[in-house]
């Protein structure tokens, strides 16, 4: 009975979303503030039903529903409480309803928040917002219903997929989609923009919480599934180039350029169309990736279990989600003129030196990922693109980018000094020397790209430091008025800094993937191994039990100096209802570096393959991805955000410099 | 001219929208890989017999057309598609010959005597050597050596009735006339 | 036949590979690290976008067992890599080879990258304060405008 409410709800859902995608429209163009207001209330309705319809189908997880089909191919009684809930969006149809569920929360939170929108401006981005819902619930109706029942209902699930139950892997998706999903806020905005016929810098303003929100998710997500992959695959691996990863990328730094383009409109009131484009296509980028995950068009090991029906209704939603904006761009996008005007070398040169590479950069990653399909379309030879490629074309593009990133925030509007600006970083030059010559020193012989990627990285964390130097007058003014100006310093400039200071964190960790040791033998119990400075002794294994699996649990003791550092207990797990069996990593980390160990298979005579490894810096990789979300967060949370705060802004007490 | 420019963003959508409908519409798999070695001529190789039976080897296909088909008793498709087989072995006129490919003898002689034993030769292929030497990634798969001894066609996964009547059988009979 | 190796493979710089057992490895360091370099680079056909080094599948395992042979035996790099595309095609490189078919491919992103840039530097030209002419000086009616515009301040 339940079921059937969802499965209601969810229709009743799609006719709400018609709804929101057709009378706010409607009434914006004919100034009737009744129909306008329509958008809020089908809005926030619809958001109530999704959820409902969501939260049966958790339930009908949790108590383990096989009358239901999503839940029998799926779950089973077995798994722990905390897979049966997060086995919800392990699979296609489940997925799909997080989709929705997160759409129509952002709908509702515009709905909610967009008090300060103009009415007709909030109710056409409702609008845009109710029909993709509308798509995607048709969507899931027609072709990847979750509710359908099978009856009589077996006596059990096929359970969850082994490697997915994984704390690590349990959330990564619902962030993602906050990423995903959360872009179509913009992708709205742009369209609504379009319809109007206006962009202004209040416009950048309303758009730029939206995109930042989603951006801070996105990253989140990325790094979660980044992160999950390097502990769980046995060998510490972090980024594969895989389809699905790439499609991940992409509206990732296609948000990053659109975050860092929207400044310039809300500064500046130029680059309008261009940041328009830019917001259409993030999420058009999220609407792709949808499509490649779910049509079986690539091979990926994400991909969900395919069905040429699918692929077929998600290409007709994409010709009509994406075909029908760019359209609607190309007719009225070179009636947005612009205003403001800069010389190249200023902070707009910059922001869009930003916006080339990124631009490119996404361009490459599409190219790469969708090359080998595009070749076997027109019936070419079957190729592969692999890390091959991505590095020898990605990595050079984001060399120049950031080199520019430690300079940008230094220049000024419409007319930059760069040899001035490149002056005042005098200290990141010396900086970097330091880090340049003595790490080639050091590691004679060695990686020299790494050392110089550690060079790059200290580059952008010297320039994202100098220029919160300079606006804090640190050594230029005394102390106390240094004082006051970093305790008032707005909040996005501290989420800019620490933004940036995450990046150079992350590429530190990127570049010392150069330096891992590592180390591969067949070990027996009471064997002890160098590695890397420590001695590993191995005392042995022993059989243990899970809810849904049987291991075996390693036993290794790691010391330094005689002292002892850490116990660790790498296990491999075999699942009997899935016949798979998984490793268990054990990871032993000091922030600073990580030792890894895994465990192989047994060679039948006492020993077992262990594979150790030693990687320094590699949790930054992590610890600048978070950094740079919590940089987004920090900058979310500035009293900016609430539109209106404008007024507010005039009368406060002037602090630190104007612009950022 | 910069009205054009307004245009590029959705002319190059509908470029990559038709290559996503061409790739939806071929039917192609994205996971099957077509052979390298078509017209190459089949790999020389020596293979053991399943305990007693005699093996296989280049040699034994003797300048006729045949069909090679690699197996395993751990393979549930090669189940699958096992009636076929003997149907295939009864009905065409070329030999059918089997590899057990990465299978221990006992379960692969079990395998035959559950399902039926459509080879007329078997041979052992234990290390999974010569599959590699054939471009074998995974079984079923089944190859068509013509006259000369060259590979001039593989099926990848579990044969079917299609796959059978609209390639195989049209391409042993050509063979078998030349 | 598997080998019986006790080897310590420390191996610094991007050499660590991931899937392999210490009794496929090879004794000698120098044969132990071109094998590596060599299946980096090959894919691992049964799994999605992964080197024969990372898989812990069946056929990666013999493919890297194969390809230590092949080097051991005397086979140059290249010679070793074409034993195995001989087998199964360019698909299984990594690296897509630079022909024809591929220039698209590879030569596509300098080739953005270049006339986006061009694009830009067009763009950057318009939108100088010099390119877009000075304005127009004011006439005397609004600048008494103005004047009264200004006098009026921000009450």
């Amino acid at each position: 009975m339940m079921v059937e409410l969802g499965h209601f709800a969810l229709v009743l859902a799609l006719l709400l979303s018609v709804a929101q995608a057709s009378l706010p429209l409607y009434g914006a163009a004919r100034r009737h503030l009744g129909l306008m207001e329509v958008g809020r209330g089908a809005a926030l309705a619809s958001f109530v039903l999704v959820a409902l319809a969501f939260a049966v189908l958790i339930n009908a997880y949790v108590t383990s529903d096989f009358s239901v089909a999503n839940v029998v191919e799926n779950s089973h009684t077995d798994k722990p409480l905390l897979y049966k809930i997060t086995g919800v969006w392990g699979n296609h149809e489940g997925s799909m309803v997080l989709w929705v569920f997160i759409l129509t929360l952002f709908g509702a939170a515009v709905a909610w928040f967009g008090d300060n929108l103009p009415p007709e401006l909030r109710a056409r981005v409702l609008a845009v917002q109710g029909m993709i819902g509308t798509g995607f619930l048709l969507f899931i109706l027609f072709t990847s219903n979750p509710f359908l029942r099978v009856l009589p209902a077996p006596a059990n699930g096929q359970g969850l997929n082994p490697v997915l139950q994984d704390p690590g892997l349990a959330f990564h998706p619902p962030f993602l989609y906050l990423g995903y999903v959360g872009f179509s806020v913009a992708f709205s905005f742009a369209v609504a923009a379009l319809i109007e016929g206006r962009v202004d810098a209040a416009w950048a303003r309303w758009v730029r919480p939206w995109t930042l929100a989603a951006w801070c998710a996105l990253t989140i997500g990325i790094a979660m599934g980044s992160w999950w992959a390097y502990y769980t695959l046995g060998w510490g691996g972090w980024w594969f180039w895989d389809p699905v990863e790439n499609a991940s990328l992409m509206p990732w730094l296609a948000g990053t350029a659109l975050l860092h383009t929207a400044i310039v409109v809300e500064k500046r009131d130029t680059l309008k169309s261009w940041t328009i484009l830019l917001a259409i296509v993030t999420f058009s980028l999220s609407l792709v990736g949808t499509f490649l995950v779910r049509s079986g068009v690539l091979t990926s090991v994400h991909a969900f279990a395919v069905d040429p029906t699918r692929g077929t209704f998600i290409l007709l939603l994409l010709l009509v989600a994406i075909g029908g904006p760019l359209t609607l761009y190309a007719v009225r996008a070179p009636a947005l003129k612009g205003g403001g005007l800069f010389a190249p070398l200023s902070r707009e040169g910059a922001l869009v030196l930003n916006n080339l590479l990124l631009a490119c950069a996404v361009a490459t990653v599409f190219l790469g990922t969708l090359y080998p399909l595009f070749l076997d379309a027109v019936g070419g030879p079957k190729v592969s693109v692999g890390y091959p490629f991505f590095n020898r074309t990605f990595v050079p593009l984001m060399v120049p980018l950031l080199l520019a990133v430690a300079v940008g925030p230094l220049m000024a509007w419409k007319r930059g000094d760069l040899l001035g600006a490149l002056q005042r970083m005098w200290a990141a030059f010396a900086v970097v020397l330091v880090v340049v010559v003595g790490g080639l020193y050091a590691t004679k012989g060695g990686p020299v790209l790494a050392v110089l990627g550690f060079g790059l990285a200290a580059w952008v964390a010297m320039g994202a430091l100098t220029e919160w130097a300079e606006r804090v007058r640190l050594f230029r003014a005394p102390p106390g008025e240094t004082l006051r100006r970093v305790v008032n310093l707005p909040r996005s400039a501290y989420g800019m800094t620490i933004a940036h200071l995450g990046v150079a964190v992350a590429v530190a960790g990127f570049a010392a993937s150069a330096f891992e040791t590592e180390s591969i033998q067949t070990m027996r119990a009471g064997d002890t191994i160098p590695i890397a400075g420590f001695s590993l002794e191995f005392t042995g294994v022993e059989p243990v039990q899970g809810a849904n699996f049987n291991a075996d649990r390693g036993s290794f003791l790691l010391r330094r100096d005689g002292a002892l550092v850490a116990e660790l207990h790498p296990e491999r797990r075999f699942f009997p209802l899935h016949q798979q069996t998984t490793a268990k990593t054990a990871i032993h980390t000091n922030f600073l570096a990580d030792f890894y160990l895994a465990l192989g298979d047994p060679d039948g005579k006492g020993g077992w393959a262990v594979r150790a490894y030693w990687k320094p810096l590699v949790p930054w990789i992590w610890i600048g991805a978070v950094m740079m979300a919590l940089g987004g967060l920090m900058s979310l949370s500035d009293r900016r955000w609430r539109v209106g705060a404008a007024a507010r802004a005039r009368r406060a007490p002037p602090v630190a410099a104007p612009a950022e | 001219m910069r009205r054009a420019l307004f245009l590029l963003p959705v002319a190059l959508f509908l470029v990559l929208a038709a290559y996503f409908g061409l790739a939806l519409t071929s039917g192609r798999d994205p996971h099957e890989l077509p052979s390298a070695m078509i017209d190459k001529p089949a790999p020389a190789f020596t293979l053991a017999g399943l305990d007693g039976t005699p093996g296989l080897a280049r040699a034994s296909l003797g300048g006729q057309v045949a069909i090679v088909n690699f197996f395993a008793s751990w393979c549930i498709p090669c189940r699958i598609e096992h009636p076929l087989l003997m149907r295939l072995s009864e009905t065409l006129s070329v030999p059918v010959y089997g590899i057990a490919y990465k299978d221990r003898p006992e379960d692969a002689q079990q395998f035959l005597a559950q399902l039926g034993d459509p080879y007329g030769r078997v041979g052992l292929d234990e290390s999974g050597r010569v599959g590699i030497d054939f471009g074998v990634y995974g079984v079923p798969e089944t190859y068509v050596i013509d006259k000369a001894g060259r590979i001039r066609l593989r099926h990848v996964g579990p044969l079917t009735a299609e796959a059978v009547s609209n390639e195989l059988a049209p391409l042993v009979k050509m063979l078998g006339r030349s | 036949m598997r080998r019986r190796a006790f080897l310590l493979a420390a191996l610094a710089a991007p050499l660590t590979a991931r899937a392999v057992e210490p009794a496929e490895m090879l004794s000698d360091p120098k044969l132990e690290a071109r094998a590596r370099a060599i299946g980096r680079e090959l894919r691992c056909l049964v799994c999605q976008n992964e080197s024969i080094d990372d898989s812990g599948a069946g056929l990666a395992h013999d493919l890297r067992v194969l390809l230590r042979e092949r080097i051991a035996a005397g086979d140059s790099d290249a010679q070793a890599t074409q034993y195995i595309v001989n087998r199964y095609g360019q698909f299984v490189l990594l690296k897509p080879p630079v022909e024809p078919a591929t220039w698209a491919l590879w030569f596509g992103p300098p080739a953005l990258l270049a006339l986006a840039a061009l694009g830009t530097v067009l763009f950057l030209r318009r939108r100088r304060p010099e390119a877009m002419g000075a304005p127009a000086p004011l006439d005397e009616a609004e600048r008494q405008r103005i004047a009264q515009l200004l006098g009026e301040g921000d009450a």
